[in-house]
Order: structure tokens, then C-alpha cells, then sequence
């Protein structure tokens, strides 16, 4: 039972765990400060080792916890500032879910900084961009074990900063600088609900430490539902509606393709997306609390995993699919976040980060193979010139799609479970997600690597597979998108679910804040059977349909410019979100910064500004009259003020 | 034999406030009239030796030493002020060969 959570007292301990994000965090000093003068090798090495030694001591943290009876504990650093009653320490805090997303972050993070090592061996900012990796490892373990939501905070704009660097990373690039603009700019709307949560959440508990959050949270009484609670979680929702890319903030995510490979992969597919749904997990006695927001918040993520996913039907850039169908995941996960079902949710994290790392790691395997070509329709039949590549993909692309005994099988249909149990409806609007999910990844890999090759003879001369230091993680990765998926066996196979068991201290709290909404699904065996069923025939079905269009019918996507039906024309063009978002926001705020700058910067700032300039000369004009140098004046005027002074000195002092 | 004081005191203390204030007036409309760099330089002393007389006459009736002693300081400096103004006199004569300080009017816009 989490009653409280103790302070931690073993030094050496405390000294591990400050260790995990400090050593990512000297990587980026010496890298960032010395990128110049560093021999690649060595900038490689750094920043790869930092994050390796960073996964070990995770790994020996998690040893050490669960073999000492799985008791959270927090480790204490400093007191970082105190205002008034308000005290934010700066500390740790090491639980089940700390751990979890520890090791994948540190682990998924390590392999692409590998991979990194190999993809980025001839761009010119190879230190520069280890370095940015390394900054973005910190602020993303700070994120994680922050044990207060101003540290948790930090974290969260740490990110986004780093998102921001990589995705400009080639900032020489103008259309790539507007892409990170945007990235960071949609983030700060959603930070801002951040912040006014947590606001909220110190006046209404009067702290914002996680375990006293959550123990007075759950023994106040007449919480639930309360407006003030639905104040809260929606505007932490707001938070994670910018950083994990939610309607209506998604449209920056798709863009952020334009950087590097391995930063999609790392950033925008395996870690940074998913703090939105850590924090709304980690506030989870929050979210049980406030009902109405839960129900927003499964339709929001059903809505965004259905828009994703039929924009991701038309795309023909490889990247841009993957990130559709990141958006769409994501959906996924808050869906089951709106269900209560916490742990499937973080359980499709973890094996979502798997194999979309894999993918955009294959993604990026096809684009460096054809001269950073990333239309799909100029690709084609690359399995011959690149078989590691295409079996990690195809292992990627059946997981994504939920075949058995793929990770993604397993957590995906415990999360359509879940809601199947709480409402049909969005049963059947997750399964026609998950149908699209199946058809376009198919699509992407039959138009990838079979048929015949259609880039230019350049291109076909310069195919080649990538080195080890690129394919070893994607195998690495293919493994754990295999076997991922056992550490949450169904109900139906095993009694034992290894990750729910270990998540459920968790939710002790929040099953005492309000029991009735944590009651745990009870699905007998045979509607699991046939939902299970379900979802597998619905993505073989989606499969052959892609089998039939790609493959024996060879189709194309139709280049640019050719006329297209009206609702493919809609999808291809992303449903015009950007434009109408360009339309109704962009320009009336342009027009407004223009208006502003007219009248208040240029007439009243300058005015004011340039009035004092003025005044002074003015009156220096006429004061220098009286300087007429002549003694006898001067000596007048000074008698006459002393005599002045006296006087009113003598009638009126 | 009478201590100085006591001289001071036969003459009652208003007589030395009308003395003096009309010393420092004429002092005063000196500076502001002459345009005689040493007459003026002349006023000024006169002013300084006005104070003086004050001081003194105070500090008898007073019983109070401290004015004496400022008297003794003012003197002191008075003096080294005059070499001073004296100096810059002969200067200014050297330089235009007039002692009127009207003819000084350089320092202006």
C-alpha cells in the first residue's frame, strides 16, 4: 500500500539516481561546449556511453526496487526555492511508473544514439546534434522522475526546447525553421494549460509535491466532479494535448518530420509524445476524480486516432505516414486513458515505442539507402538491395498492425478491451482506426519494397543497406517489438499480467479517491475471444485489401497535381487543418501584431520615448538663455534665492 | 584687570545685530553693484568680518568659547583666500588689462 512515500536515506543511492539525468546532462557540456574540437569518434561515444551508463543504472535501480519490496521512495537533493508556504524541492521520486518509463526512455534512447552515430557519420553538425540528443535525454529523465509538477515542468519545456533545436536542426533551411517555430509555439499553448493547472492545483491542495497532491486529493471529501477538479485535469489535458499531439493541437507533429531521422524516432515517436499521457497517468488520482474530463478526454483521443489515421490513408511521404500514425497511436493511448484503463494505455506506450521507433529507424535506413528520397512513389522493391532493413520494417509494420504475437497485438486489444467495455460505440470507431492503421502502414511497406524500382538511375546505382551501427538497433528493436507484447498476456492466456501487476500500486490512491470508476473490466473469456478475433481479421483484412491494391495491381499514388476524387482531394490535403488554422488564427493575430505595431509601438511607445528627447532639448533651448555669464548675476541670483530660502524658511517652516 | 567677555557685554547684544547685519548688507550691495573685482573682493571680506563680529558677540553673552574658535578659523582661511583672490585679480588684469568683471563674461552659451 502507497501510504507514503518516504524520503530516502541511503547516499549511494541517492547519488544513482541524481546520476541518470546528470550523465546525459554532461554529455551535452562537453559536446555543446567542445563540438568543434572533439574527433567525431569521441562525440559519438560520449554521447552514446552517457546514455548507456544512464539505461544501466536504471536497470540497477529497477533491480534494487523490486527486490526490496517495490517501496517508491524519493530522493531528496535540495531545496530548490520557497515562496511564501509554497516549497519546491529539488528531488526525485522512484516508483513503478518512474522506473518504467526510465528504462525505456534510457533504453529506446540509447539505440538511437546509436543508430544516430551511423545516420549523422557525414553531416557537418554531428557534435552539435549529440549534443542536442544529450540536452534532450536530461530534460526527458527530469521529466520523468521529477517528484513535483514544477520539476515535471521543467522537464516539459526542456523538451520542447529540444524538440525545437532538432527540429530545425538544419536551420539553413527556412521551411524547417517554420516547422520548429510551430512545433513550439502549439507546445507553448499547451504549456500554458500546464501551468494554470498547476496554479490550481497549489491553491486547491496548497502544494504541488506529487505524494501530498495525491493524499489530500484523496481524503478530501465532495472532490468528485467538482468544477474545480474538471478545472484541473482539463488543463493538464491542455498540456498534454500540445506534447503528445492531440486534436486540436496536432498539426505540429507531422511537421516535425522535417528533422532528422532518429530525432522523429526518439522524439516524436518513442518518448517526448508520450509525457502527455505519463502526466496524465502520474495524476491518475486526479483523473478519477473528475469523470466528465475522462469522457472529453476518450473522445478527443478517438476523434484525433480516427483523423490521423484516414490522413495517413493519402500521405506519400514515408515520414509523414509515420507520423500520422504517431498521431494516431497516441489517439489510441489517450483513449484508453478516458476508459481508465491506465496501464493498457501505458502498456501500448512502451510497445508503441518500440516498434514506431523501429519504423522511423527503417524509415530512415530507406532514405539514407536512396539519397534522401522520401516519396514513396519513388521507391520500390528495396527489400532486394536492403533485406535488413525491410524484415526489421515488416516486423515493425505488423506489430503497428496488431497480428499476433506482435507487441502491438497484445496491447492494442487489451486497450480496445477496455473500451469495449465502457462504451461500444467507441469500440467501433477504435477498430476502424486500427483498420486504416493496418491499411496504410501495408501500404507504405508494399509500395516501399516490392514491385519494381521507380527513383531515377542515380538513385538505383547508390542503393545500398546500411551499416551496423544502423541496423543493429533496428534489429535490436524488431526483437523487442516481437516479444514486447508478453509482459501484459491477456486475461484469456495467463493470469499473471506481469505489467499490470507491477503498475497497480499506482492506483491505490486513486482507487480510494473514487473506487467505482477503478473497478477493473470483467469481460468473460469468450467476448475477449471474439474481440480478439475481431480486431485480428479486421487488420488480415486491411492487409489484403493493401495486398491486392500494391501489390497485384501495382497502383501508384497518382503524382502531384492530377485530379483526384473530392474526399481522397480532402484527406490528401490533411482535412485544410492547417490552412483553416492559417486563416482563423495566424492572420488575425499578424493582422493584429501589425495593427499593434503601428499604432501602439510606433505612436505611443516612440511618442513617449521620443517626447522626452524632445522636452529636454526644448527646455535646454530656453534655460541656456539665463547663462548669460555675467558675475554680477549669478551673484544676484544666488542672494536672491538665499534670501528667498531664509524667508520662507523663517514664515513657513 | 576685566576678562575680554565682559568688555564684550558693557554694550548690550542688540547694538552687535544691527552692527553686523548692516555691515553684511553693505557687504552684500557691494558685491551686487561693483563691477571693481577688488571692491567686490573688499564686500566680501566685509561680509566675512560682519559673521565674525556675530559670532563673537554671541559667544561672550553665550558663554560659549566654540564661536570664538570658529572666529579664529574663519580668519585663518579668509586669509589664505585672499592670496588666492588676489592672484586670480592680478590674472585676470594681466589678461585684459581691466579689473571689471562685467568685461568676464566668457563662460556662457
Amino acid at each position: 500500500m502507497q501510504e507514503v512515500v518516504m524520503p530516502f536515506n541511503n547516499q549511494e543511492m541517492a547519488l544513482l539516481c541524481l546520476l541518470v539525468p546528470l550523465l546525459p546532462f554532461i554529455g551535452f557540456l562537453i559536446n555543446g561546449l567542445g563540438n568543434r574540437k572533439l574527433p567525431k569518434a569521441l562525440v559519438g561515444l560520449l554521447g552514446s556511453g552517457t546514455v548507456l551508463a544512464s539505461f544501466l543504472i536504471s536497470v540497477y535501480l529497477f533491480i534494487d526496487f523490486t527486490s526490496n519490496g517495490s517501496r517508491p521512495y524519493i530522493v531528496d537533493l535540495y531545496n530548490w526555492f520557497t515562496v511564501g508556504s509554497l516549497e519546491i524541492g529539488f528531488s526525485f521520486m522512484i516508483d513503478q511508473l518512474t522506473l518504467l518509463m526510465l528504462l525505456m526512455v534510457t533504453g529506446i534512447g540509447f539505440l538511437i544514439h546509436v543508430y544516430s552515430a551511423g545516420y549523422m557519420s557525414h553531416d557537418e553538425g554531428y557534435g552539435k546534434f549529440f549534443a542536442y540528443l544529450n540536452l534532450f535525454m536530461f530534460s526527458m529523465l527530469v521529466l520523468v522522475m521529477g517528484s513535483n509538477y514544477v520539476m515535471m515542468f521543467v522537464g516539459w519545456e526542456g523538451v520542447g526546447l529540444c524538440s525545437y533545436l532538432l527540429i530545425g536542426f538544419w536551420n539553413k533551411n527556412h521551411n524547417y525553421n517554420n516547422a520548429a517555430k510551430k512545433a513550439f509555439i502549439m507546445n507553448r499553448i499547451g504549456d500554458l494549460g500546464f501551468l494554470l493547472a498547476i496554479f490550481l492545483i497549489f491553491i486547491t491542495f496548497g502544494s504541488v509535491s506529487f505524494p501530498e497532491v495525491f493524499l489530500s486529493a484523496s481524503q478530501m471529501s465532495g472532490l468528485t466532479d467538482s468544477g474545480v477538479m474538471i478545472a484541473i485535469t482539463m488543463l493538464l489535458f491542455v498540456g498534454a494535448m500540445g506534447k503528445s499531439a492531440q486534436l486540436p493541437l496536432f498539426t505540429w507533429l507531422p511537421d516535425a518530420m522535417a528533422g532528422p531521422t532518429p530525432v522523429s524516432a526518439l522524439i516524436h515517436a518513442a518518448t517526448m509524445v508520450t509525457a502527455g499521457i505519463y502526466m496524465v497517468i502520474r495524476s491518475n488520482v486526479l483523473y478519477v476524480l473528475a469523470p466528465t474530463t475522462m469522457e472529453f478526454i476518450a473522445i478527443i483521443g478517438l476523434i484525433t486516432a480516427l483523423v490521423a489515421a484516414t490522413i495517413g490513408l493519402a500521405q506519400n511521404d514515408i515520414k509523414k505516414v509515420l507520423a500520422y500514425s504517431t498521431v494516431s497511436q497516441l489517439g489510441f493511448m489517450f483513449l484508453a486513458l478516458g476508459v481508465m484503463a491506465f496501464s493498457s494505455s501505458i502498456f501500448h506506450v512502451l510497445t508503441h515505442a518500440f516498434f514506431k521507433a523501429l519504423l522511423f529507424l527503417g524509415a530512415g535506413s530507406v532514405i539514407h539507402a536512396v539519397s534522401n528520397e522520401q516519396d514513396i512513389r519513388n521507391m520500390g522493391g528495396l527489400r532486394k538491395w536492403l533485406p535488413i532493413t525491410f524484415i526489421t520494417f515488416l516486423i515493425g509494420t505488423l506489430a503497428i498492425s496488431g497480428i499476433p504475437p506482435f507487441a502491438g497485438f497484445f496491447s492494442k486489444d487489451e486497450l480496445l478491451a477496455h473500451v469495449f467495455e465502457h462504451n461500444k460505440l467507441m469500440w467501433v470507431g477504435g477498430l476502424l482506426a486500427s483498420f486504416m492503421t493496418a491499411f496504410y502502414m501495408f501500404r507504405l511497406l508494399f509500395l516501399t519494397f516490392f514491385g519494381k524500382f521507380r527513383g531515377t538511375e542515380a538513385q538505383r546505382s547508390h542503393l545500398h543497406e546500411s551499416p551496423s551501427s544502423m541496423t543493429i538497433p533496428l534489429i535490436v528493436l524488431a526483437i523487442l517489438s516481437t516479444i514486447g507484447g508478453f509482459i501484459g498476456l491477456p486475461a484469456v492466456f495467463s493470469d499473471t499480467h506481469t505489467l499490470g501487476n507491477f503498475l497497480a500500486p499506482i492506483y491505490d490512491l486513486a482507487r480510494r479517491a473514487n473506487g467505482a470508476a477503478m473497478e477493473a473490466p470483467h469481460i468473460d473469456h469468450a467476448t475477449e475471444y471474439i474481440l480478439m478475433a475481431v480486431s485480428v481479421a479486421v487488420a488480415v483484412i486491411a492487409i489484403i485489401i493493401a495486398y491486392i491494391m500494391y501489390v497485384k495491381k501495382e497502383t501508384v499514388p497518382a503524382p502531384e497535381g492530377t485530379g483526384l476524387s473530392p474526399i481522397h482531394n480532402l484527406i490528401y490535403n490533411k482535412y485544410y487543418i492547417d490552412e483553416i488554422y492559417d486563416t482563423v488564427f495566424v492572420r488575425p493575430v499578424m493582422a493584429l501584431s501589425t495593427a499593434l505595431h503601428r499604432f501602439v509601438d510606433v505612436v505611443v511607445v516612440d511618442g513617449i520615448v521620443n517626447g522626452f528627447g524632445k522636452l529636454v532639448m526644448v527646455s535646454g533651448r530656453v534655460l541656456r538663455l539665463t547663462q548669460s555669464g555675467v558675475t554680477g548675476f549669478y551673484v544676484f541670483v544666488m542672494v536672491a534665492s538665499i534670501v528667498l530660502i531664509l524667508f520662507l524658511n523663517f514664515f513657513i517652516g | 584687570m576685566n576678562q575680554m567677555p565682559d568688555v564684550i557685554r558693557t554694550i548690550p547684544l542688540e547694538f552687535y545685530l544691527y552692527f553686523s547685519t548692516a555691515l553684511f548688507a553693505i557687504g552684500v550691495i557691494g558685491v551686487l553693484t561693483r563691477r571693481n573685482a577688488i571692491v567686490i573682493f573688499m564686500c566680501v571680506e566685509l561680509m566675512l568680518n560682519a559673521v565674525n563680529i556675530l559670532m563673537v558677540a554671541l559667544s561672550s553673552y553665550r558663554s560659549d568659547p566654540n564661536g570664538q574658535i570658529f572666529v579664529f578659523f574663519i580668519m585663518a582661511v579668509a586669509a589664505a583666500e585672499v592670496t588666492v583672490g588676489l592672484a586670480i585679480i592680478v590674472m585676470i588684469y594681466r589678461n585684459i588689462r581691466s579689473t571689471d568683471v562685467q568685461l568676464m563674461n566668457y563662460l556662457k552659451w
